[in-house]
Formats: structure tokens, C-alpha cells, sequence
């Protein structure tokens, strides 16, 4: 198992839990559920935030938050 | 008349809401905000038919009903009261359709009839993802149409549905438990909600943003032992399987080789670490370019219109103080909100397509990180770099930063940073301190202090709102989850309409503090106590029926230190006099209140030198403030002087176009005044510092 934040460029994984309520109702509202396919597509020029893709579609995060977050690689 | 039919335009962020509600109303809408907040409410009217009217309310763009700021409740308000709205329109991107739904179910349980209109079919066709609009219409239990925003498909068969209220269906889909129903139940008997989520919802949110009410409905939520967190949590999953099931029957898919690939592709350039940030460097580069030098052409056109006007209302008026108030104030004031427009326009060009391009959500991206220490936000930057050409339009768009705190501290900076107002006097001064010539090294002395001015203020900026950080309290939490939406090609007819809507705003907003500011400061400086003005007249009217330019001058000169404005330099000398100003100084700190660059125009009338716009003029009016001499015989204009007055408007709050746009961008007097005084009380600190230093 595996943080959001660990990911590589163009690692695809499932998303497992998010491990802080406040943020799980922000990051499950915007689609990023248990179960749910991400991938890392862009890092920001200075290392955070970072882009993935989240079944369909591209969304961004922090590195903070996306260190809450548990994948398994697929 | 016809009758009315209330409607609410609702949606994702992204999803194509604005592009619909220009595509129905056109330039039939009014902006105003929801009472009471700075959240933005454009209503817009269109014919259903020939005797039904839509009265359409565009609702701020949410990914659920659980909003990041307590103003966007206000607007749910129109969707969960008594006295809301008939119908909803509800837009959803196709190309991302479940997380767009979820809103949709949250709308629809409060217990209104809500249509799907189905945008962007084909960016998602483009995907390899199809939608059958039957299908989904049968899941969904509600009419569904497909549309497109951007070219208007659609919109008669949206009139089509919304003449037809037989087709309109409420749904529910999402039970409140048994449990939370008696709670919910409870709430109901004092919110006066239709249906028991609508409660739960509304109380959840008066909770988190200790609305009014607060404390009922927490002791309401102790006594159910009830769990926001956790209802919230399991609401969305509960929603998120009801919409996988609907979707999953009504889609189909092509895998294409096409899937995301153009955005995909761009976005490796666009946000890579060297060329990202080179690009972001040179798009920032252009809107500065664009706004500080291409504006001059058309701020000249509207200079030199007003000039003529002017002019000509002198010749054609009788004299006397009715001709002096209509030329020398309003007009004058007019002058000063419509000069303003050609950079407003130019910002917000640019602004606007790089919104609609997709590109705006990149810059704050990219720029996240950098600016997050200072309590700001990745798009922060393009107020920032836009306030180091003019603070006016920079304030204004603000508004693309969601996070009301980050917004703010943004808003208060942002004058901080040099404005190409500050040039002529910064020129002005620079020349008293250095030969026009002198280098320093291989460069150009000049260019070099006018360098440091710019860093000075980007520099003051920061730490400013890393201070304010502190104080601005903020309820919500800073997380920076957005979607990063593909890349278009931009619809023209939405960028005029946001330039339209941007320059109106201005200048019924802010261009009516203005004219009133301008006015009193006319009146401050064309009248004076007791009879003061009167002998001056009559002592030139003896003095020689020719019309001496010179003599003139001289009289002008005269006539401003007898004037209120001139009695308010003598009267703030004291407090000046650390800083190494005399009441000269002191009249002009007053007049720079219509803009900055009337520092120079008053040196001018001070120092009777006849005309101040050509390089001539700024050259007679060096020389003599260099020549200058105090009582004590020494020059008035000392370096430590003159790098104080340099710093003093580095950092002072000296412009009423600004604090009036603050003034309608916050809603209230508060922050403009805030700004105020801190923004001076640093420029008296630091010039009195860096004075007592040098002197």
C-alpha cells in the first residue's frame, strides 16, 4: 500500500481510504471514492501541487492532502 | 403581460453555466450579489413564449451542496426556502458526468423539479464516451436534454420543457435514515424545509459556518447524537452508487487512442518544470506588456476626448463657479473613471480567455506553492503582476479565487505593488537625485532606482499579507482540490460579455465614489477661508488686464496655498516636517488622493511652471524644486527628502479609484479603510525611517 503522494509520473492505482474526515467529504465529493482509478499526470514546477486523473477527468491537490490519502498500486 | 417563470441555472464549476446563461439571455441580464455577501448573482430574462417569461438566476458554481464558503449558502437559499425558485435547469459536463451528477441528486432531494441538461456531448464523444439521453432520462427518473452551450443547441427544447410542467418530475435519491428523520423532523418544525434532507442539509452547513441559529440546532444534533462527518460521508457514497448505477446503463464506450491525449500532451509542456514556468513567465510578461504600455494608446484617445470636452464646456459656459465646478470637477472626475477603462478591458481580455481557454486553472497550479507561505493563492499572481500596471482592474479580478480569506489578502496587497501611476513621480524624483546620464556600472542609474522602487513594493506586498495572514480569520480550511478542466478553444461572444459586464461594474460602482471624490477635492482646492481667494483676485485683476502666462501661474500658485487644500498642507506640516516635507509637499500628498501622478501637476501649480505634460515642463519643475530653499536657507529637496517622498508613495494609500473598487468588491467600508491606514502608516514609518537615516 501506498500514499497518493508516492505515486510515479503515470502510476495508475485504487484508491484504498482517506485517512481524515474533512478532507474525505472534500476529495469524495469531487468523485475521488474508494475504489476509484487515479493516476499521476503532472507535478507543478515546484514539486506541489500535483495533478491526477480521477476516472474521467483531471483534478489537482496538495502534497499534504494527497499524503492522506491510501492507494494500492494496480 | 406575460406570466413569470422563476428558474435556476445550477452546476459544476467548469461545466459550461456561463456559455448557457449568456446563449439564453444574452445582454438581457443584471450582476449583482446575494444579499448581503460578495458572492456574485446574475439574473438574466428570456422568452419561453410568446406569454411566458424565465426569469433565469445563475447559482455560483458547486461541487456539492456542502459549500467551502458561508456566503455561497445565501444562495442555496433560493433553492431550499419558501419563496424559492419553480424549476432548476441543472448543466452537467459529459465528459465527467458522474461527479456532476452528484449535485444534481443533492438538488433535486431538496425537493425541486430539476431538468438535465447534458453539455459537452461532444468533447466526451471525442473521449469514446456516448450517452443514451433516453436511457439516462428513464434512470434518473427526470427530463434529460442534450445540448450545447456553446452554440446554442438545445435551447429550444429547453423552452420546449420548461413550457411543459407536466414532464417536470421531483425525485428523491438519497433516504435519510429512520434515525436521522425524527432529527431531521425536529429541524423541519423551525427551518420550514420541504423535505427532510433539505433540513439536514441546511442545518449541517449552519454548523459548520455558525450561522444564525447555531446553537439550537448544535444542542439539536447532541441530543440525536448525530454525526455530521459521518452523515455527510455516507450520503455521498450512498449517491455515488445510485449515479453509478444510472450511468452505467445509459453509457457506452469506444475506446479511442484519443482519450484525454490533446490535454494530456499539453499539459507536459504547459506545467513542466522549465518550460512550464518559462511559458507561465511569458504569458504573466504579456498581460503586464499589455496593460502598462498598450493601454497608453487608448488612455490618451480618452485624455485627450475629455480634454476637448472640457475645453469646449469652458468656451460655451457663462465663467464663473458653476463653468469651474462642471470643467475642474465633474468632468475632471469623469476623466479620471473613464481613463481607467482601456486597461480594464485589456486585463480582462486576457483574463477571460484564459479562463475560457483553460489555462487560468494552470497559473494557480504552478504558482500554489509560491505564493501559499504569504497566505495567498496560486492565482494571486495575476492580480499581483496586473497591480504593477494598475491596481484598479487587478482588484477586480480577485474573483477568481475561490477561498474568501485568500481573496481578501490578495485584494489588500495588491495596491502595494508599483502602479504605472507611481512612474511620473517616481521619474520626477529619480531626476532630482541623479543626472538624466549617469551610469552605474553599465547601466543606467535611472533604470536601476526605478528597479528597486518596483522590488520595494513587490517585496512590501508579500510580507504584508504574510502578516495579514494572522489576522484575516478564515472558517474554511485551505485545500486546493480543483479540476483541471481540458483545454478549448475560447467563445468569443462570452469574452465581450465578460468585458461588458466588467466595465459596466466599474464604472456605475466605482466610477460614482470616484466623480463625488474628485468633486470634493475640486472644491478643496478651488475654495478658501474668509476672503483669502477674493484679495488674490482682485490684487491680479489690478495688477493688469493682459493675459501673462506667467502671471498666471503665478496667481494659480497663489490661489492653491490660499485654498482649503492649501491650508490643509500647513495644518499636517508637523506631522510631516519628520519626514522631511514642508506644506508644499503637503498639499500635494492631498491633491495625489485623485491619482498619484497629480503629484506632478501640483509641483507644477505650486511652483507656477505653465504646463507639466511635456518633458520641458517636468525639466522647468526640477529645476525649481532643486533650487529650493527652506527658511534656514537650506535646499528643501535634500536626497534624504526625496528618497523619502520616493518610499512615502511606494507604499501609501493614495488612490480613490482603488479604495472605491475595494470598497465594491468587499461589500463594505471596512477594508477600504483598513488599506488605508495601514498602507500609510507603513509609508509614514518607513519614510520617516529611511529619512532620519540619510539626513
Amino acid at each position: 500500500m501506498l500514499k497518493l503522494s508516492q505515486l510515479k509520473y503515470h502510476q495508475t492505482a485504487l484508491v484504498e481510504k482517506v485517512n481524515n474526515e474533512d478532507l474525505a467529504i472534500k476529495l469524495f465529493e469531487m468523485g475521488l471514492l474508494p475504489g476509484i482509478e487515479v493516476e499521476l499526470e503532472n507535478v507543478a514546477p515546484f514539486g506541489d501541487p500535483i495533478a491526477i486523473r480521477v476516472g474521467d477527468y483531471k483534478m489537482c491537490l496538495r502534497l499534504g492532502d494527497a499524503e492522506l490519502v491510501d492507494v494500492n498500486l494496480k | 403581460m406575460a406570466a413569470e417563470l422563476k428558474i435556476a441555472l445550477a452546476g459544476n464549476p467548469n461545466s459550461g453555466k456561463t456559455s448557457l446563461f449568456n446563449a439564453l439571455t444574452g445582454l438581457n441580464h443584471k450582476v449583482s450579489n446575494f444579499a448581503g455577501t460578495t458572492v456574485e448573482k446574475k439574473t438574466g430574462t428570456f422568452t419561453i413564449s410568446d406569454n411566458l417569461k424565465g426569469i433565469l438566476i445563475d447559482l455560483p458554481g458547486t461541487y456539492s451542496l456542502y459549500p467551502k464558503s458561508a456566503d455561497e449558502l445565501v444562495a442555496h437559499d433560493l433553492l431550499g426556502g419558501e419563496h424559492g425558485v419553480d424549476v432548476v435547469l441543472f448543466i452537467a459536463d459529459a465528459s465527467n458526468l458522474k461527479r456532476n451528477l452528484l449535485l444534481l441528486t443533492q438538488v433535486a432531494d431538496l425537493g425541486l423539479p430539476v431538468i438535465l441538461l447534458l453539455n459537452m456531448v461532444d468533447v466526451a464523444g471525442r473521449r469514446g464516451i456516448f450517452y443514451d439521453v433516453k436511457v439516462l432520462s428513464e434512470q434518473l427518473a427526470i427530463p434529460v436534454i442534450e445540448i450545447n452551450a456553446r452554440n446554442k443547441k438545445g435551447t429550444d427544447q429547453i423552452r420546449q420543457v420548461l413550457l411543459a410542467k407536466a414532464q417536470w418530475r421531483i425525485t428523491s435519491y438519497f433516504t435519510v435514515s429512520p434515525g436521522d428523520k425524527i432529527l431531521a423532523d425536529t429541524i423541519k418544525g423551525v427551518s420550514q424545509k420541504r423535505t427532510a434532507y433539505a433540513a439536514l442539509q441546511s442545518a449541517i452547513n449552519t454548523v459548520t459556518f455558525k450561522g444564525a441559529g447555531f446553537a439550537e440546532i448544535n444542542s439539536m444534533f447532541t441530543a440525536h447524537a448525530f454525526n455530521s462527518n459521518a452523515f455527510q460521508q455516507h450520503e455521498i457514497l450512498e449517491r455515488y452508487k445510485v449515479i453509478d448505477r444510472a450511468t452505467r446503463a445509459a453509457r457506452s464506450e469506444k475506446l479511442t487512442a484519443n482519450n484525454l491525449q490533446l490535454t494530456k500532451k499539453a499539459d507536459r509542456i504547459l506545467t513542466h518544470r522549465i518550460w512550464g514556468l518559462f511559458i507561465f513567465l511569458s504569458v504573466m510578461f504579456l498581460v503586464f506588456q499589455a496593460i502598462f504600455s498598450w493601454s497608453k494608446y487608448p488612455m490618451d484617445w480618452v485624455e485627450h476626448a475629455f480634454a476637448w470636452l472640457a475645453h469646449g464646456t469652458e468656451v460655451l459656459l457663462p465663467a464663473g463657479i458653476l463653468n469651474d465646478l462642471v470643467v475642474h470637477g465633474i468632468i475632471a472626475g469623469l476623466s479620471g473613471v473613464m481613463v481607467f477603462l482601456p486597461q480594464i478591458i485589456i486585463l480582462f481580455a486576457f483574463i477571460a480567455f484564459l479562463e475560457d481557454v483553460g489555462y487560468m486553472a494552470r497559473v494557480g497550479f504552478i504558482m500554489d506553492k509560491v505564493m501559499r507561505p504569504f497566505g495567498m493563492n496560486g492565482k494571486s499572481i495575476v492580480p499581483l503582476i496586473g497591480g504593477m500596471a494598475c491596481a484598479v482592474p487587478s482588484i477586480m479580478a480577485t474573483r477568481s479565487i475561490e477561498s474568501k480569506k485568500e481573496r481578501l489578502l490578495t485584494i489588500l496587497v495588491t495596491p502595494l505593488m508599483s502602479c504605472s501611476a507611481r512612474l511620473p513621480v517616481y521619474t520626477l524624483l529619480i531626476g532630482l537625485l541623479v543626472p538624466d546620464d549617469a551610469m552605474l556600472g553599465p547601466f543606467n542609474y535611472h533604470g536601476i532606482l526605478l528597479m528597486v522602487m518596483y522590488l520595494l513594493g513587490f517585496a512590501a506586498a508579500l510580507f504584508s499579507a504574510a502578516l495579514f495572514k494572522f489576522f484575516v480569520k478564515a472558517r474554511e480550511a485551505s485545500y486546493f482540490i480543483m479540476e483541471l478542466p481540458g483545454y478549448k478553444v475560447p467563445v468569443l461572444k462570452n469574452m465581450f460579455i465578460t468585458l461588458y459586464q466588467k466595465g459596466s461594474a466599474f464604472v456605475w460602482g466605482a466610477g460614482k465614489i470616484i466623480v463625488a471624490v474628485s468633486v470634493i477635492l475640486w472644491a478643496l482646492a478651488s475654495f478658501g477661508p474668509g476672503d483669502e481667494m477674493q484679495q488674490i483676485e482682485a490684487r491680479y485683476a489690478v495688477a493688469g488686464q493682459q493675459s501673462n502666462e506667467h502671471l498666471s501661474a503665478k496667481k494659480n500658485a497663489e490661489k492653491l496655498e490660499a485654498s482649503y487644500a492649501g491650508h490643509f498642507g500647513k495644518m499636517i506640516e508637523p506631522v510631516i516636517k519628520p519626514l522631511g516635507y514642508d506644506w508644499k509637499i503637503g498639499i500635494a500628498l492631498l491633491t495625489s488622493l485623485a491619482a498619484r501622478e497629480v503629484f506632478v501637476g501640483t509641483m507644477s501649480t505650486i511652483y507656477s511652471v505653465g504646463g507639466s505634460d511635456d518633458a520641458a515642463g517636468i525639466d522647468a519643475i526640477r529645476e525649481k524644486m532643486t533650487t529650493e530653499k527652506d527658511a534656514g536657507g537650506k535646499p528643501v529637496y535634500s536626497a534624504a527628502t526625496i528618497i523619502s517622498l520616493m518610499v512615502f508613495y511606494a507604499f501609501a494609500m493614495q488612490c480613490m479609484s482603488t479604495l472605491s473598487v475595494v470598497r465594491t468588491e468587499t461589500k463594505t467600508w471596512k477594508w477600504p479603510l483598513i488599506q488605508f491606514f495601514y498602507m500609510t502608516g507603513l509609508a509614514y514609518l518607513a519614510a520617516w525611517g529611511v529619512y532620519n537615516l540619510l539626513v
